[in-house]
């Protein structure tokens, strides 16, 4: 005989079968959440498993302009004329997560990318190359930003 | 399904710059719509390029990545007529690819 309680207890079991099945798509595959959740610099880092000292490069290079009008389309370029690059990553610093994009460098591609990114508000913008040495160089550039991209 | 991405690859000596102009609304998940509820993210999380089927390049983006994101690279030992491929997923699990010859 179908009761209530029956009936409800049945529900419960169904939704917890479709939550646990329906899951979330974003762990679908290697994305690395903890780093593009991440509040800093150096948590991003972390997450990443770059250990190695940050350290300011020469030979890293970031492009971006001094003032951008429209912090929802900021060109940035991240390059670096070094051979044995791992990974280049985009970070800005004052974001709600730092971390933007990551590039993994094959033998195949330049270490150098271009992309377009958001920043809320004026900040540092941080080009950064893990070798495969496991060191960690960056270069940075302020960007002032007249109207912010995030939120609203 | 996603509309197509513009791709344009270039070669110039032993090498070919490819931009990409991809369309997706890249929503960063901090937006709020007209009744003040937090517009949920949605965006590419996922970037593949290929060269003649070779993957080249993976990335990673977060949610600050633009709207309808750009992105250019340089593949090395690229001519005219090799085929390049790009590929990406997004939160949701939606993909797309497409691909164009160098020129």
């Amino acid at each position: 005989m179908q009761t209530r309680r029956n009936a409800l207890k049945h529900t419960a079991v169904v939704a917890g079968l479709l939550a646990s099945t329906g899951l979330f798509p974003q762990f679908a595959f290697a994305f690395n959440k903890s780093a593009f959740d991440a509040k800093s610099v150096a948590d991003a880092l972390k997450a990443l498993g770059a250990s190695g000292a940050l350290t300011e490069s020469k030979d890293v290079s970031v492009t971006a302009p001094d003032i951008a009008e429209n912090g929802s389309v900021v060109p940035v370029g991240v390059a670096t004329t070094l051979a044995g690059v791992k990974t280049l990553l985009i970070m800005v610093e004052k974001n709600p997560a730092t971390l933007t994009a990551l590039f993994n460098v094959t033998e195949s591609v330049e270490p150098a990318f271009q992309a377009r990114v958001k920043m809320g508000q004026s900040s540092d913008v941080y080009a950064i190359a893990i070798m495969n040495d496991g060191k960690v160089l960056f270069a940075k550039k302020e960007v002032k930003v007249t109207l912010g991209g995030c939120g609203g | 399904m996603a509309d197509p991405m513009r791709i344009r690859a270039q070669a110039a000596g032993d090498k070919a710059t490819v931009r990409v102009l991809m369309a997706h609304e890249m929503e960063g998940g901090q937006r709020k719509d007209a009744s003040g509820s937090i517009v949920p993210a949605w965006y590419i999380q996922e970037v593949t390029a290929t060269h003649n089927g070779k993957p080249v390049l993976t990335a990673e983006w977060g949610p600050a990545v633009s709207k309808n994101p750009f992105l250019q690279f340089v593949v090395k030992g690229a001519k005219a007529g090799d085929k390049i491929g790009v590929n990406w997923k997004d939160n949701r699990g939606d993909t797309r690819s497409d691909e164009a010859t160098v020129s």
